[in-house]
């Protein structure tokens, strides 16, 4: 090869100028595969093993053994952007398949797939908010209660275009809408609501807050999951205009966080949506056949005037979600999502004949998670609890949240045990 | 990686190519080579490919009270009073076989890293190495963020290794995981430069961008809210000094650039460019899309970059997974880590434990992503470097250096500028780069990047990686001669193995069916 380039080595073909060529050493030795699976593993293994009944936007369903077997096949993993849209015929119908499951979910006509995470998500319908023509205003209102790395996010995704974020108040972990009728005026952009919200309680009266939303000429932001989805309330019927949240909730599980934006909008704002979108067309056989499309709202066509920066996104998520949903089926998604009412309904009833201990502290409904009062710290409760082989957030000096799902019903009865040495 | 939507529509100017007879060329390593052809899996049913899973079942189920019509009688109490939920849903409820051969027949119908070469200018398509996906698997990486510091010092302590190895590799001081992708790390860079001037009290409103830079520098120095300056290329391909001379002032926030940039050539004048942009108060940005052609050889740090993003999936070799996730880690200079995000990683001294702990920066600019980034792919690209350590990187930049050369070598495209590194652009000259790539798609090879960079006529930018053997460059220089030597009829109407013929893409764009459910509607 270096005869056919017309080199003697490799190094001739580097064209560095010697002031900035590197001849030190990185000091990381070269290690073979077994070493570097017992090494990393061991590493990984200093994470103790606890009993998790943690959410506040990252939660955990079992993810069925097919769905690694197929999202692994190295057709799906290894491929890249279908930029060939001709050789990757099945990765798109899976996209199609995962925005039309969104689109049913929702009500709403357009799903892309996808954004990072629910937090990104949330700040890219800020900045759409920005764009449409129909809305006009700088103030971007949000929960009081909202969590704060999504806040963060949303700060950060809002300097640019000159938003101003706020805060309209809660109770009881919904939102107070007498307190966000105060907060609304027709300078503001967008409202965002959530069902379930951080705490777990399921908004009630989303309908009133899409109607002010609307007589504001505001976009109406509603945060959620699509096994949520699957039981509450229909956006498209509560007014909402653009849904985020984190899909992950499907197909994923625990990953420390790491999530499937959901974006899913009215088909008016089309043209303003960030990221991928897989459209149905025709191919010259005239077949139905798929394809990445409106690409000329996005950065590699139209640059600086672009609806996102986003690039690469979390499609393969966004694959398995789409072979979850489709194993679950519309039964298997209801049944998961009533158990999700139930599971800390339940969990909320033991835990409170538990002496200093009151759960839940609000009388909404909650899915999959509800807060709880301790008399005690709750950080030396959680303290306590993690020795015990537990682990719950410490929302406030006296407060608790728990999130119980399918995944982790089974351990109810040890950690209401724990609950009962530690209160 | 930047095919416009409509450029298959465009109409060929030009008559054929007097390319040489098919299969063979005559200073070619192996001149009897022939190519290969692909066959793609191609299923299809009542004048459709594999049906959507909705046109093989659909099932309704009703919530609430008008539950008690549906199979499951002892479900019509619904856990929540009916104003809650909603009255119904409507899916497909296909047994698990259906599900399973309906997402096989799928993947047949999909190209992947192990089909066939895939050499996408500017994409590093690598081979993933399979134990990076057992150890992401583990139930020990399977953790919410949530937890206290002292129970997951299995997670901080991949993610401080990793910090620490990027740091290395890239010369800097500092480095945070939480961008989610390489777009993501551009965001982040970009909002540290703008809270970086903003503390030093100067409003400075500009972002410089090259010509040829990435779609994403623009997009992103936009959404952080600067104006972007274009500066264009001298007439070698590389940044123009004279113009960046004239470009930047006291409004210069930042000049983002790729080293080697999108035509693989190395910026020489890297140093003298850093002392233009500092001079007159802005910082520089290293743009890692193209890091793999400098590994061991060069550093980003060293050049006299402030802040870098690498792109993980494409440098580490973390699969590309039909679009992502990647991970787009920062590294900025001891002068910009206090700006890093929230939060960031350190280890605690040993005479306290030695724990890895949380922490926020002193002026850290916030949060790029609502926890802490793309876990699970950091976790690959750890794995991966560890594999390799200082000599198998260093070997990754020199094979796919050299396999980029070899490969230009062999093929008849003419290729404009160099010296070129990793990559290279050709053109196709008289014929429309994008009727060329469809049709190497049935020579079982993806084709590389089309129409970009503009500065190449019918750019075809073609980026081999180190993973390919010379077999399978030879195979790939044969398809891209057997495509030159075709008339262009046949060009024109490829592709013709794939699981799709030609897609029309402008028809599919001017009137958008995104779902299933707006094929129903409009049919």
């Amino acid at each position: 090869m270096l005869d056919a380039v017309g080199v003697d080595s490799e190094e001739a073909l580097f064209d560095i100028p010697d002031p900035v060529r590197f001849d030190g050493t990185f000091d990381i030795p070269a290690r073979n595969e077994q070493a570097v699976r017992r090494e990393v593993g061991r590493r990984l293994d200093r994470t103790d093993d606890l009993t998790e009944f943690l959410g506040r936007g990252h939660y955990a369903h079992y993810v069925p053994s097919l769905v690694d077997d197929i999202a692994r096949r190295q057709e799906f993993l290894t491929s890249y952007t279908q930029y060939q849209p001709e050789v990757a015929q099945g990765f798109l119908q899976a996209l199609f398949e995962y925005q039309s499951l969104l689109v049913e979910l929702t009500g709403l006509d357009v799903a892309n797939c996808s954004m990072y995470d629910a937090a990104t998500a949330l700040g890219e319908a800020a900045t759409l908010s920005r764009r449409v023509r129909s809305v006009s205003g700088e103030r971007v209102l949000v929960p009081e209660n909202l969590r704060e790395g999504k806040r963060a996010t949303l700060d950060q995704y809002a300097r640019g275009p000159g938003l101003t974020v706020e805060t309209y108040p809660t109770e009881s972990g919904t939102a107070d809408v007498e307190g966000l009728r105060e907060a609304i005026d027709d300078d503001v952009s967008m409202v965002y609501a959530e069902s379930p919200t951080v705490r777990g309680a399921i908004e009630e009266r989303l309908g009133e807050i899409g109607e002010m939303t609307d007589d504001h000429d505001a976009l109406s932001v509603l945060g959620s999951d699509p096994v949520a989805l699957a039981l509450l309330e229909r956006p498209a019927d509560v007014g909402a205009d653009v849904i985020v949240g984190e899909a992950d909730v499907l197909g994923l599980g625990r990953a420390y966080g790491m999530g499937l934006g959901l974006f899913v909008t009215r088909e008016d704002y089309l043209r303003q949506v960030p990221g991928r979108l897989v459209g149905a067309g025709e191919d010259a056989s005239g077949r139905r056949a798929y394809t990445l499309t409106l690409q000329t709202r996005e950065q590699h066509i139209r640059k600086e005037r672009a609806t996102s920066n986003i690039c690469t996104n979390q499609a393969w998520l966004a694959l398995r979600a789409a072979v979850h949903a489709a194993l679950l089926g519309p039964d298997g998604l209801v049944d998961l999502a009533e158990e999700c009412v139930r599971l800390p309904r339940d969990l909320a009833a033991r835990l409170t004949e538990i002496p200093g201990i009151q759960a839940p502290v609000s009388g909404r409904h909650h899915f999959r998670e509800f807060q709880a009062h301790t008399d005690q710290p709750a950080r030396a409760v959680a303290s306590d609890l993690e020795a015990e082989g537990y682990a719950v957030h410490v929302v406030d000096e006296h407060r608790i949240q728990v999130c119980v799902t399918d995944v982790n019903a089974h351990a109810v009865n040890g950690f209401v045990a724990a609950m009962q040495e530690v209160a | 990686m930047d095919d416009d939507a409509t450029a298959d529509d465009e109409v060929r100017a030009d008559g054929g190519r007097d390319g040489p007879a098919e299969g063979a060329r005559d200073d070619a390593a192996d001149p009897a080579r022939e190519y290969s052809t692909y066959d793609q899996a191609r299923w299809s049913q009542d004048g459709v490919y594999e049906p959507l899973v909705a046109e093989k079942d659909v099932t309704r189920v009703e919530i609430g009270d008008a539950g008690e019509e549906s199979s499951s009688g002892d479900d019509s109490d619904s856990p929540l009073p009916d104003e809650l939920t909603r009255d119904s849903l409507e899916l497909p409820g296909l047994a698990e076989p259906a599900v399973a051969r309906h997402y096989v027949r799928l993947s047949e119908m999909n190209y992947g890293v192990e089909s066939g070469p895939f050499p996408l200018g500017s994409c590093t398509m690598k081979y993933n190495p399979k134990f990076t996906e057992e150890l992401a698997g583990r139930p020990s990486a399977a953790v919410h963020p949530d937890r206290s510091d002292r129970s997951v010092q299995g997670v901080l302590g991949v993610m401080y290794g990793l910090q620490d190895y990027l740091a290395r590799i890239g010369g800097m001081d500092a480095v945070t995981l939480q961008p989610p992708a390489g777009a993501a790390g551009e965001f982040t860079g970009i909002q540290i430069a703008r809270a970086y001037h903003e503390d030093s009290g100067e409003n400075r409103t500009e972002v410089i961008v090259p010509e040829s830079a990435h779609g994403t520098n623009f997009a992103t120095a936009a959404m952080v809210g600067f104006d972007v300056v274009e500066l264009p290329s001298d007439e070698d391909g590389r940044v123009d000094l004279s113009a960046l001379r004239e470009a930047v002032g006291e409004d210069t926030a930042a000049l983002m650039l790729t080293n080697p940039n999108t035509l693989g050539l190395f910026e020489r004048d890297i140093e003298e460019i850093a002392e233009i942009v500092h001079d007159a108060g802005g910082l520089l940005y290293y743009d890692g899309a193209n890091l793999n052609a400098l590994l061991g050889r060069a550093r980003p740090g060293d050049m006299g970059f402030d802040v870098m993003h690498y792109n993980v999936h494409k440098t580490f070799a973390t699969p590309h997974g039909g679009g992502g996730p990647g991970a787009g880690p920062v590294g900025v200079t001891g002068e910009l880590a206090p700006y890093l995000p929230t939060p960031h990683v350190r280890k605690a001294p040993e005479e306290e434990g030695g724990d890895y702990e949380r922490y926020e920066p002193e002026r850290s600019i916030g949060k790029v992503h609502g926890f802490e980034g793309n876990w699970l792919v950091c976790l690959k690209a750890y794995a991966y470097i560890a594999r390799l350590g200082d000599a198998g990187l260093a070997d990754a930049s020199a094979k796919a250096v050299l396999n980029a050369n070899y490969l230009a070598s062999q093929i008849d495209y003419e290729i404009p500028y160099g010296p070129f590194h990793h990559e290279f652009v050709a053109s196709a000259g008289d014929a429309d780069a994008a009727d060329v790539a469809k049709r190497m798609l049935d020579y079982g090879v993806h084709p590389p990047t089309t129409k970009w960079p503009e500065t190449v006529p019918e750019a075809l930018m073609t980026e081999p990686t180190e993973v390919e053997s010379m077999d399978s460059l030879d195979d790939l220089a044969a398809a891209f001669s057997a495509v030159a030597s075709e008339d262009e009829a046949t060009v024109a109407a490829a592709p013709e193995r794939t699981a799709a013929r030609r897609i029309d893409q402008v028809a599919a764009a001017r009137s958008p069916r995104l779902s299933w459910q707006a094929l129903d509607t409009q049919n």
